[in-house]
Formats: C-alpha cells, sequence, structure tokens
C-alpha cells in the first residue's frame, strides 16, 4: 500500500467522507461539524497542491479505479489543468465556508456542510475524469448538491429560482446523456481519450450523426458555462442565492468552461471528421456577445449581488473569447484569466453581502442610503474587487485581460475580440463607478428609520483573502503564466495524454 | 409489420414531442410531468444506443457467439436512478415553492383563476 499512489482519488474521497461525517454530528455538535468541513476543505488543498506539484513535471498520470485497465474501466486523468481547478476548487470552498461561517449563514439551514461537501465531490470528480460518461455523473452529483445549496436559507426568491434552476438543469442533463448516446453508439467507448482516437474510424455514413452529437455536447457545456444565448438561469439564480453559496457558485460556469477546453481538443481534435472542431465557428460569435451582455448587465444592475451576477457572465465570456482559438499562447492567457476571474467574481459576491448586512433596509440595492458603520473599509474593499473584475491595474484582471488580448492579436477575427474585451472594459469601470459612488460616496435620506446594523469587522475576512490571493496571482504572474501555458500545451496534445491514458501502443 | 427500429424511434419522438410541449407549460406539474417524459425518451434512446437486438445474452458464455452490448444497459440503469431522484426532488421543491409562495407557475406569476384552462 502506497498512500502517494492513491493521492489522485483523494480529493473525491476525502469530501465523500466528510460530508456524511458532518451530516450524522450537525444536529447535536455543530462545532464539530464545521470543524469536519474545515478540515476536510484544507485536505482537499493539500492534495490539490501535491498533485499540482506532482503533475509539475508534465507527466499526465492516470489512476485506474478498480485496478480495471484503461479502455474499460473509469480512469482518472491528472495533468497541469486539473490540478489547476482543484486548487481553485479547494482555495473557493475555503473562502465561502470562511464566510458562511463568519457570517452565521450556514445556520439558516441544517445541511449547509454536508451540501457543500458533496458539492465539492462533483466539482473534484468532474475536474479529474477521464471518461465521459462518469463526467456525467460527477455533473450531476454537483448539480444535486447545487439545488440544495441553491435554496439554502430558503424565502420565496430563492424557491422560485430553485425551481428555474432545477428545470433548466433537468433538461441540460437529459441533452447531455443524448450526446453521449449517440456518441457511444458512434463510437463504443466512453473513455474520452479512446473516443479521440476511434472518431477518426468514423464511415462517412455517420459524419453527419456525429456533427449532430458534437454540437449537442458542446451546447450543454455552453449551458452550464452560461454563453449567450443558453445565460438566462444564471442572474435570477445566482443573486438570490445565499451569497456564501453564490461565492462557491462562481467556479460552477467554469465547470463548463473547463468541460470545454478537456473534451473538444481531445475528442473533437483534428481527426474527428465533421466534428473537427465543429464548436469552433460559433463560440467566438457566442463568446463575444456573452461578454458584452455581462458587462451591459454589470451596467444596468440594480442590486450588487444581480451586478456580481452578470460580473460572471461577462467575464465567462471574455474568458471563452480566448479559449475559442484553441491555440496555445490564447488558452494558457485564458487558464490564467479563468483563476483570476471566478476568485474576482466570488469576492464581488461576498462584497455584497458585505454591504447588505451593513445597510438594513437598503440591503445591496445599488441606492444611496444613510452612512453606515466600516464604511470607508467595504468601499476600499468593493474598489478593490472592481478594479480586479473590470481589468484595471494592478491586480490580475489587468494582466489577465492583457494577456488574452496580446495572445488572440494573430488570429484572423482579432478586431472582433479587442473591441469586445475594450468597449466591456469600459462599460464594467462605468457600471462600477455608478454602484460605487451610489453606495459609498452619496448619503441619502433615512427611508423608514430603520438604525443600520452594527457589524464586526469578520465578515470582510473572506472577501480581503480573495482580494489577497488576486494580489498573489498579479505578483506572481510569471510562474502563473508559465503554469498556464504548460497546461494549455498539455490539453492541446491530445495524443499524448490517448498515449497516457492508453498506454504505449 | 412495423419494424422494431420504427416502433422504438417513433415512440422516443412522440415522448421527446410530449416531453418539450409540456415541459415549456407555464404550471410546474405540467412542467414535471413533461420533463419526466423526456427522461423517459433520453433514457430508451441511451438503451437503444447499444443497438436493437432480439435474444442476446449480454453475458459472457462459452456457448453463446453473439451478444448484446451490455454497456448501454448499465449507463440506462444509472440514468433512470439519476432522473428518477432528480424528479423526486424537482417534485418537492415545487409543491414547497407553492405552499410558500401560494404560486404553482414556473415563473413564479400569481396565479390567475381566469386564464387556466379546465383540466
Amino acid at each position: 500500500m502506497n498512500l502517494a499512489l492513491h493521492l489522485a482519488i483523494a480529493p473525491i474521497v476525502i469530501p465523500a467522507l466528510a460530508a456524511p461525517l458532518a451530516l450524522l454530528v450537525m444536529r447535536r455538535r455543530r462545532r464539530l461539524g464545521i470543524t469536519i468541513s474545515f478540515v476536510s476543505c484544507f485536505a482537499m488543498l493539500a492534495a490539490a497542491i501535491a498533485l499540482t506539484v506532482q503533475s509539475g513535471d508534465g507527466v499526465i498520470r492516470t489512476y485506474e479505479l478498480g485496478g480495471w485497465e484503461a479502455p474499460f474501466g473509469i480512469v482518472l486523468v491528472t495533468d497541469r489543468l486539473s490540478a489547476i481547478m482543484l486548487v481553485l476548487a479547494a482555495v473557493l470552498a475555503l473562502l465561502a465556508l470562511l464566510h458562511a461561517v463568519v457570517t452565521k449563514a450556514d445556520r439558516d439551514g441544517w445541511h449547509f456542510h454536508p451540501l457543500l461537501q458533496f458539492q465539492l465531490l462533483g466539482l473534484n470528480g468532474a475536474f479529474l475524469t477521464g471518461d465521459l460518461f462518469n463526467l456525467f455523473v460527477f455533473f450531476e452529483v454537483l448539480l444535486i448538491a447545487s439545488y440544495g445549496l441553491m435554496v439554502h436559507g430558503q424565502g420565496s426568491a430563492r424557491l422560485k429560482a430553485g425551481v428555474q434552476y432545477v428545470v433548466v438543469n433537468i433538461i441540460g442533463s437529459s441533452l447531455f446523456l443524448i450526446a453521449l448516446g449517440l456518441l457511444y453508439s458512434l463510437t463504443g467507448t466512453l473513455n474520452m481519450a479512446q473516443m479521440g482516437l476511434r472518431i477518426a474510424a468514423i464511415g462517412p455514413d455517420d459524419q453527419w450523426l456525429l456533427r449532430v452529437a458534437a454540437l449537442l455536447l458542446v451546447s450543454v457545456f455552453a449551458l452550464k458555462a452560461a454563453l449567450v444565448p443558453l445565460h438566462l438561469w444564471l442572474p435570477r439564480t445566482y443573486a438570490v442565492a445565499t451569497p456564501a453559496v453564490a461565492a462557491l457558485f462562481a467556479i460552477m460556469t467554469k465547470v463548463g468552461v473547463y468541460s470545454l477546453i478537456r473534451v473538444v481538443p481531445q475528442v473533437l481534435g483534428d481527426d474527428a471528421g465533421s466534428a473537427a472542431w465543429a464548436p469552433a465557428p460559433y463560440l467566438l460569435p457566442a463568446a463575444i456577445l456573452t461578454a458584452v451582455v455581462g458587462f451591459a448587465g454589470v451596467f444596468v444592475a440594480r442590486r450588487l449581488s444581480e451586478q456580481a451576477a452578470y460580473a460572471i457572465i461577462g467575464s465567462t465570456g471574455t474568458l471563452m473569447i480566448a479559449v475559442a482559438a484553441w491555440q496555445v499562447d490564447t488558452l494558457g492567457a485564458a487558464l490564467y484569466y479563468l483563476v483570476h476571474s471566478t476568485l474576482a467574481g466570488a469576492a464581488l459576491f461576498l462584497i455584497a453581502d458585505v454591504v447588505a448586512r451593513r445597510r438594513a433596509s437598503f440591503s445591496d440595492t445599488i441606492t444611496s442610503g444613510p452612512a453606515f458603520c466600516q464604511r470607508q473599509s467595504v468601499a476600499l474593499l468593493f474598489l478593490a474587487a472592481a478594479i480586479a473584475t473590470v481589468g484595471l491595474p494592478p491586480l490580475s484582471g489587468f494582466i489577465g485581460k492583457l494577456l488574452i488580448m496580446e495572445s488572440v492579436a494573430d488570429t484572423a477575427s482579432w478586431g472582433w475580440a479587442w473591441a469586445a474585451i475594450l468597449l466591456t472594459t469600459l462599460a464594467g469601470v462605468i457600471g462600477f463607478a455608478r454602484a460605487g459612488s451610489a453606495i459609498f460616496w452619496k448619503e441619502g435620506p433615512v427611508s423608514d428609520g430603520a438604525e443600520p446594523a452594527r457589524v464586526p469587522r469578520s465578515d470582510m475576512a473572506a472577501p480581503a483573502i480573495a482580494l489577497l490571493l488576486l494580489t498573489a496571482l498579479a505578483a506572481g504572474a510569471g510562474p502563473a503564466t508559465a503554469f498556464g501555458n504548460a497546461a494549455a500545451a498539455q490539453v492541446l496534445d491530445a495524443p499524448a495524454t490517448a498515449r497516457a491514458v492508453l498506454g504505449e501502443g | 409489420m412495423i419494424s422494431l427500429e420504427f416502433l422504438v424511434a417513433s415512440a422516443i419522438g412522440v415522448l421527446v414531442a410530449g416531453g418539450i410541449y409540456l415541459a415549456l407549460r407555464g404550471r410546474t406539474f405540467q412542467v414535471v410531468l413533461g420533463l419526466t417524459l423526456f427522461s423517459y425518451a433520453v433514457n430508451l434512446f441511451l438503451f437503444a444506443s447499444g443497438r436493437l437486438v432480439v435474444n442476446r445474452a449480454p453475458i459472457w458464455s462459452k456457448t453463446v457467439t453473439e451478444y448484446a452490448d451490455p454497456l448501454p444497459q448499465a449507463l440506462v440503469l444509472t440514468a433512470i436512478v439519476i432522473t428518477f431522484g432528480m424528479t423526486a426532488l424537482a417534485v418537492i421543491l415545487m409543491l414547497r415553492t407553492f405552499l410558500e409562495t401560494g404560486s404553482d407557475q414556473v415563473d413564479g406569476a400569481p396565479c390567475d383563476d381566469a386564464e387556466d384552462e379546465p383540466s
């Protein structure tokens, strides 16, 4: 028994053990439950960092579940990309957990901690698996947990949004299954690496079917990533979810982006006949529209949480502009921006909550109210998060957008990409400036005499840590982009992955 | 005599059509029914993705030479369990929403009895 050999499955096993444990002890001994939750998240972070260090040598490692060999059994594949995503998920989970515990949001319902762990189980599994049906199963795990987290705290607004969220995702999952069934009937395998090899052998009669399957699969991932025109579910859902949950959900759209980055080069690469890079012509226009719609939403939002939700959409659009070029340097830039935009989006949701907790009846609406406590500190946090999100120096958003613009400069449609990124940045700056000046600068009349609440500063910890991480990401941009580029090169080299998964020969 | 392929394909087609129509309705009960029909169709489709064959063993044996593909059967079992759980969750969530908001419209709009069709 060598534990290091089983490191790859640790990010799945740890939350799978912690969730039922937390569920069992939560009712009687709340503190112990919270401790289990934190220990599990730290253990996941440690495992993810260990995997990142391990993956730094560029070897693609596989873990065969139950010892069944690759095309027959399910394999977990750890490369640089999955290591990045695992670290990001663990960090985000810790931030959300810290904020939920500090603001006592985890007490609004019984099962916050177990659901959080199940959510992480699904996320980590989706980032690790090398099997397409297994990806579907982990999608379901993370979705079922997210339904619970979405309505955590209840209230009619959450339940209404929850119903829509569930319906949209059930339909998305059904479409995922149809695409899977088509791909399986065409290739006879569900292992992504083997599917990528076998797809080249599909006869001319079945090419149209292959194209249908490929585009259906990509549409499902686009729905998860909330790309226009499949984005309408996101603002309603995220804006009303418990803020700590919304911060964790910042990574959910990135699961869709991750799946695209993982599946398209591996399965729908150069050899895929009619489906070779099938989504490429649609992704760039969709990405540009997503960026525009997202930052237009930032411009007109009425509440800070709604603004944060639209910022998530906009940043996913910016991210997809880079992904859609499918080259090593654009994908490397995209991975850097992916990490940045997830953390920045989470910080925005947390700050919206920090504001709402201090403004009593004004909540986080973008209107002027009476002065509230610790206004300067909160304003500084908001300023930093806004700067990070729209991509002004000195935080990592600037570097991310600069990298994306530089890398797409030699693609054919660079003009559209540059115009979209620059104009959305301007819209974002104005939108956040309007929100900031209304909330932090002007003082409005006291409407109903409600005293602004006195709140301890401790709830600023989680957003502050998120912003510190963004600063670190900006300071360490050199190594981070080097790692991102290496990860991108690894993902785009589908034959190497296939050799690693299926063995030489 | 219609062929097995036509029967299965048309059954899936009818289920999908009915499912999509019902899922686009405004009231939650019809939406749940629509999602159920749609997931039945998907399960049937997944089951058929291993090709339609009759009277063949899915398990290896020395005396058998022709097999049915066992993998779609395993997949569809997983998919059935998942959709069953999802449907139960959707029903509970919609019931809870109805009790909390007094509206069984998916978009949360208040019920207007005048517009309801007789059912």
